[in-house]
């Protein structure tokens, strides 16, 4: 059976490993390539790197991360940030990302998908989406909203409806980011991830609010998602890549033991 | 000049993470398209890029499906991974694709009845060996490996079947005939254990 998956975000600007909170007010936490190193050596499953860069002139700079990243660390390695088109995708690949993010490019444009599942293959394209809870309306019948821009621009479109959308265009695993959860460490927006998963035939994971081990525990049973995305908890040393996975596999969740 | 492995490029696929994984293994690999470098290459990694329909007419249209056939043929030991091992077999089910025969079987599309179980089949489980083989003397039981695919390979004859995952059932992760041997995980993505295995290839005879 396969077992569930622990995935660490790594925020890059410029180079640098940045965390955000709410998107808002990032700091440079360290050196993306170490931390990975250090993450890929204590039992981490997946990667994700995202490039929160201002300027696309400093987009070169995030190739030479994923280049470094993928001479080092043998496990899947996902990057997303700004990616636009095909081209940007087959960059990103060509620099060793196994899988593609596309995030707030998609919600504007959602032939996106379908373009980068033809070049790169379904299972490489991951349809990162950011939704944030509002009141149930015409427009978002299932109570949430999906966002872009960081979380700065409502789309007025259903969060759960996109979902779906992702998958029929081609998705081939969706990251659910709820804003109202990014980097409060309150917990993972459970509501938001069972409902997705159990509508979907393509793996969810689960993103934004982790702050205890117990976090985690509820994101991939009660969420119903097939993998729990760190950034934080980790980052500062809260908690140990291994350790959340000890704790995990001693609440009955299958997880990969042996590294 | 020539390179001691070549990775096969078929389909301007994203190979670079097995050339990767060579290197930090200490082995230089070339990744080429030119069947002739297929052909004076010392052993042979023949990776999985697309689906079966495009991948075996990209081999076709660079002459690539004899030169490895040639390769398996001459001895020299070759690794199939993913697709690659697929297309190894005589059929694919994908595309209903006919393959290159290198080994009797079939690569058959997961069909499961539990709702919850996903297709592609993508993340970490255990490989459990059915019996020895060189390239697996180092997995110790509840070692994972990564795997990504739709379709899995089914061998014509137990004697081809090294190793098995599970997902609703059972099924085969690793085939090996003589100097060939095929994996349905992706080594290249599967931490410390992977690179392990690809060692093991590279210093491999060819014989089991």
């Amino acid at each position: 059976m396969l077992s569930k998956r622990l995935i660490a975000c790594l925020d890059v600007r410029n180079g640098r490993l940045a965390k955000s909170v709410r998107f808002i007010n990032t700091q440079d936490i360290g050196d993306p390539v170490e931390k990975a190193r250090a993450y890929y050596e204590d039992g981490l499953d997946e990667l994700v790197f995202y490039d929160i860069t201002a300027s696309s002139d400093k987009r070169a700079i995030m190739l030479d991360v994923v280049e470094a990243v993928a001479k080092e660390v043998f496990i899947p390695l996902s990057v997303g940030g700004g990616v636009r088109s095909v081209a940007d995708a087959t960059d990103l690949r060509l620099a060793g990302a196994e899988k593609i993010n596309v995030n707030s490019a998609a919600v504007q444009r959602p032939a996106l998908i379908a373009e980068c599942a033809a070049a790169i293959g379904n299972q490489n394209v991951v349809l990162s989406m950011d939704i944030r809870r509002v009141a149930v309306g015409q427009a978002c019948p299932s109570g949430y909203e999906v966002v872009i821009n960081g979380g700065r621009t409502p789309m007025n479109v259903d969060g759960l409806a996109w979902a779906l959308e992702g998958e029929r265009l081609g998705a081939g695993e969706l990251v659910v980011n709820a804003i109202d959860a990014d980097g409060t460490r309150n917990g993972y927006e459970l509501k938001l991830t069972a409902m997705i998963a159990e509508a979907v035939r393509i793996p969810v994971i689960a993103s934004g609010g982790a702050g205890k081990p117990e976090h985690l525990k509820e994101a991939l049973t009660v969420g119903k998602a097939d993998a729990a995305l760190v950034a934080s908890m980790v980052h500062y040393g809260d908690y140990s890549v291994s350790e959340l996975k000890r704790y995990l596999h001693g609440e009955g969740v299958k997880m990969r033991m042996s590294w | 000049m020539t390179a001691p492995i070549v990775i096969i490029d078929y389909d301007a696929g994203n190979l670079r993470s097995v050339q990767r994984a060579c290197a930090e293994v200490g082995a230089a690999a070339a990744v080429s398209s030119d069947p002739q470098r297929v052909r004076d290459a010392e052993r042979v990694i023949f990776p999985g890029v697309g689906a079966a329909g495009s991948a075996m007419r990209s081999l076709k249209r660079n002459g690539l499906d004899n030169a490895l056939r040639q390769a398996v043929e001459g001895g020299k030991p070759v690794l199939g991974i993913c697709l690659g091992l697929q297309i190894s077999l005589n059929h694919s089910e994908e595309q209903n694709t006919p393959t290159l025969g290198l080994m009797p079987g079939a690569a058959k599309r997961f069909r499961l009845d539990r709702p919850e179980l996903k297709v592609p089949h993508m993340g970490w489980s255990e490989v459990r060996p059915v019996k020895n083989h060189p390239l697996l003397q180092d997995i110790k039981p509840g070692d994972e490996f990564y795997f990504v695919h739709s379709y899995y390979p089914k061998p014509e004859r137990e004697a081809n079947l090294y190793a098995l995952a599970t997902y609703e059932g059972d099924f085969p992760a690793a085939l090996g005939q003589d100097n060939y041997f095929g994996v349905q995980f992706h080594p290249e993505k599967s931490g410390r254990f992977g690179l392990r295995l690809l060692r093991r290839f590279i210093d491999w005879n060819g014989q089991c």
